[in-house]
């Protein structure tokens, strides 16, 4: 009854798209170097479409397998491929894209061939050339989206997973990308309406406030904004419905390690010991963000008696530490080898202070189904943020963490169906299932 | 007091740790032959396909065992002196104990069959049998599965994983046919199908061949059909693993025999999880349990007795779950493959093969007494409430929403379901 000839789905079918797309984005690279070393100023239309399109083709090609495939999530051979088990290739990747971010940085200069290659982009949205942050943003809106296509292929069976990656692709290309480039054309200041202090720390310092101000009602209306959303959205959202509202559905940084991210996502450290210190880290860093904002305003109400001429160290110094080489070199650099959430899970402030508000202040939690767990451990080998989920899972515990952003990926790849992002009653959310006969 | 524990498997190790929860002075010695520390048996598929390597599926981190102060020694025990109270090991160390924990575990059946010793033949149970599957399926290209069961579909999913092509031979007329209803089992089957599996029903296996006398080249079945394969897959179910015990005065049967406290014949010996057989097992319930659940939860009732408060072994509200391929499956109470003469059964299915309901009543008073779900999570508190406190089946179907654990954004299926059961004429 069953002829051989019907077998669908051969799980590796997809190995031929998956060398046609690694190489047209590896031309897309070498596109990039070719205008790096200068040709991208003669010819920078044509470089920019080389780009573009290797890279947009590529990432789409390498996804169509998992759009042909059986709906279902797969992690077949992730344990096994250098390219997501911190093999050769991983350490080749985490490398070349440390190196990029230090380059980008701190030396622009070698990059002036593949700035100039945005221009005819940034012209068109911004009315004016290029620099090194408009490539960056580019770049990075890119890898958002195709990243997040191939995202939605593999994930594709759980709406969650499907609505929440086209969340943070809107807001990424929208928010963070598109607006603030129309608002440059028209002559306003460029603001991202997507972040908020701390994690956008200077939006709260009293030099750029005093410059919104000073630029017009809209101006106005985007320290408004700030305010609002970092005092008033933010705690109400968190509370009904954990900080993944931002975390997993809106922030840039999270939609770059969700898309770009996820195939390294099994990487993160689960060990109890980098519990401690990714509590350490991330609240110093909250104390030293507020710290700072603090004694900024504190100076400039002094009018600058307290800090003098080290006025500005102080930000300088938070934004060199923590905005550059935390959240960009070592946050997305070291992706392939410490998993895609990095800098959410050691570094960001945001992420420290909803966590707060999600651990003691929240309906959020993921439900344990009774005592379904079989201690598998799929839960915790897929966290991005390092949270042994089965440790809770396993004792019929439901797990409220500072840490969780809300992914949803423990739920999706338990072979149980026992776990669910919830939002119910705060009430009961710390309780544990015991059996009747236990009790 | 000083207590040791044969078998690091869920059950031993459940029963080690509520121990050490109870008694902090207790010394705990956990012997396993199979590895160092606790592992979770259940993921050895996702080691194969590379969905996580073995540190990952270790439940506690290896620091874990010294803080708790339970020992753990890798060897195999040889003998038991239930005299004098000692176990000796195969190093010939000689170990004494007040109070003995056998946790053994299980073995896979085998019913001898010509040739099952030749290379590429093998079972799946254990760490050892899996790196066994690894250098078994090196460049192979087709491999049979024997047994319609729960192993058998993980090691077909296995094979898949690695473009290797399966044919499963299966006893019965649909997969796993003597647990399911023939809905769910024929609705498994299809998927299976879809995802290239090759499903021969009412077949048995009847010889291995080979060519060079070494590994295995082909199987022939019941009805003298020739299938080429350089793997064959044994899962035809497990026994316990007692083998050692034969000589001892330790009763035994199939499993070593056991009472409700799960004590054996002989004081201070106990024997829980799937090595333990129960004399006077309750109706409906098996005598031998070889679950993860149920090793589980016995492991933690001895853990009880162990400690002065002696505790009746209750499996509770049946409750089992397993994954096809993409498939989950989750029953609460007992559904049985075909229904009693008092009793009743509504199945709906979706359109879309991949989600189906079941809800098995009593015909008197409609009350509930279990449930099948394929494609739907569903809560396992309300489940056993409602079949705990004898629900009506009218009451279940209306409130099903209540139960649904689906993750946000997925359908809901109980308006579905509720329209259905109400325009079913047995109803």
């Amino acid at each position: 009854m069953q002829d051989h000839s019907l077998s669908i789905a051969k799980p590796t079918e997809g190995l031929l798209s998956q060398k046609i797309g690694t190489s047209l984005i590896a031309a897309a690279l070498l596109c990039a170097i070719i205008a790096a070393f200068g040709q991208g100023e003669t010819q920078s239309v044509l470089f920019f479409w080389l780009i573009i399109v290797f890279i947009f083709a590529g990432g789409i090609i390498f996804s169509i397998p998992y759009f042909k495939a059986i709906p279902g999530i797969k992690n077949n051979g992730i344990m096994h491929s250098p390219a997501t088990n911190r093999g050769g290739i991983a350490w080749g990747i985490g490398i070349l894209m440390t190196g990029f971010y230090i380059i980008l940085y701190w030396f622009p200069n070698y990059l002036e061939g593949l700035i100039r290659t945005m221009d005819p982009l940034s012209i068109i949205l911004r009315n004016k050339t290029s620099d090194q942050w408009f490539l960056y943003g580019t770049l990075y809106t890119l890898a958002v989206l195709v990243m997040g296509i191939r995202f939605i292929g593999k994930y594709r069976s759980n709406r969650y997973q499907v609505l929440r990656t086209l969340s943070v692709m809107f807001f990424q290309l929208g928010f963070a990308f598109l607006i603030p480039a129309f608002l440059l054309k028209l002559n306003q200041p460029e603001f991202y309406f997507s972040y908020f202090w701390p994690l956008k720390y200077s939006y709260l310092f009293p030099n750029d406030i005093d410059y919104l101000i000073q630029s017009g009602n809209i101006g106005v209306f985007m320290v408004f904004w700030g305010l609002i959303m970092t005092f008033i959205a933010t705690p109400i959202l968190t509370y009904n419905y954990g900080k993944r509202w931002y975390c997993s559905w809106v922030c840039g940084c999270g939609a770059l390690a969700e898309t770009l991210g996820d195939p390294y996502r099994q990487n993160s450290d689960k060990s109890l010991k980098a519990w401690k210190v990714e509590r350490w880290m991330v609240h110093s860093v909250l104390v030293f963000v507020a710290l700072t904002t603090a004694l900024l305003w504190l100076n400039s109400w002094k009018n600058g008696t307290i800090l003098g001429d080290a006025s500005g160290l102080f930000s300088q110094c938070y934004g060199f530490l923590i905005g550059s080489v935390f959240s960009g070199v070592i946050g997305t650099g070291f992706y392939p080898i410490m998993g895609s959430r990095v800098w959410c899970r050691f570094g960001c402030p945001m992420a420290a202070i909803l966590g707060l508000f999600q651990r003691f202040k929240s309906k959020f939690r993921i439900t344990t189904n009774g005592a379904q767990c079989i201690s598998c451990g799929n839960c915790s080998t897929y966290c991005e943020m390092g949270i042994d989920v089965r440790a809770y899972a396993q004792k019929g515990e439901n797990i409220v963490r500072a840490s969780c952003v809300g992914c949803g990926i423990c739920s999706a790849v338990c072979p149980r169906g026992v776990l669910n992002l919830e939002n119910l009653a705060e009430d009961g959310r710390f309780e544990s299932y015991r059996r009747q006969e236990d009790k | 007091m000083n207590i040791i524990i044969i078998g690091n498997g869920i059950t031993g190790i459940t029963c080690a740790r509520n121990i050490r929860k109870k008694n902090s002075d207790a010394t705990i010695t956990v012997i396993s032959e199979e590895s160092k520390h606790f592992y979770s048996r259940t993921a050895l598929m996702y080691i194969y396909m590379g969905h996580m390597k073995y540190e990952n599926t270790k439940p506690y981190e290896d620091w874990f065992w010294s803080k708790n102060r339970i020992n753990l020694i890798q060897a195999t025990v040889k003998h038991l002196n239930t005299d004098n109270k000692s176990i000796q090991l195969d190093d010939s160390r000689i170990l004494n104990y007040d109070k003995l924990v056998l946790a053994t575990g299980s073995i896979p059946n085998n019913f001898g069959f010509p040739g099952e010793d030749l290379n590429g033949v093998q079972a799946l149970y254990n760490l050892q049998d899996l790196a066994k599957m690894e250098k078994n399926t090196i460049n192979i290209s087709s491999a049979v599965i024997i047994g319609g069961g729960l192993i058998g579909i993980e090691m077909a999913e296995m094979l898949h994983s690695r473009n290797i092509s399966v044919t499963m031979l299966i006893r019965e007329n649909a997969y796993w046919a003597n647990v399911l209803p023939q809905e769910e089992a024929q609705l498994i089957g299809n998927h299976l199908h879809k995802h290239g599996i090759t499903l021969k029903f009412n077949t048995e296996l009847k010889e291995i061949q080979s060519i060079d006398q070494l590994s295995v080249h082909s199987v022939v079945t019941k009805q003298n059909e020739t299938i080429d394969c350089q793997f064959l897959g044994i899962t035809t179910g497990v026994k316990p693993n007692i083998n050692f015990l034969k000589n001892s005065s330790i009763e035994i049967e199939k499993g070593i025999l056991v009472n409700e406290f799960l004590e054996t014949n002989i004081p201070d010996i106990f024997a829980a999880g799937d090595c333990a057989q129960f004399r006077f097992a309750k109706t409906g319930e098996a005598p031998i349990e070889q679950l993860w659940y149920t090793g589980k939860m016995q492991g933690e009732t001895l853990a009880n007795t162990i400690c002065g408060n002696k505790t009746t072994y209750d499996r509770g509200i049946w409750f089992n779950s397993a994954k096809f391929f993409d498939l989950e499956f989750q029953t609460y109470g007992k559904v049985l493959p075909e229904i009693t003469h008092e009793q009743e059964s509504f199945y709906w299915a979706h359109e879309n093969g991949k989600i189906s309901f079941r809800a098995n009543y009593n015909r008197s008073d409609r009350s509930i007494i279990g449930f099948n779900f394929i494609g739907i999570r569903f809560r396992q508190v309300i489940a056993e409430q409602w079949i705990r406190e004898q629900k009506e089946i009218e009451y279940v179907i209306d409130n099903l929403k209540q139960g649904w654990f689906d993750p946000e954004f997925s359908d809901a299926h109980d308006k579905k379901i509720a329209k259905s059961f109400s325009s079913n004429p047995i109803n």
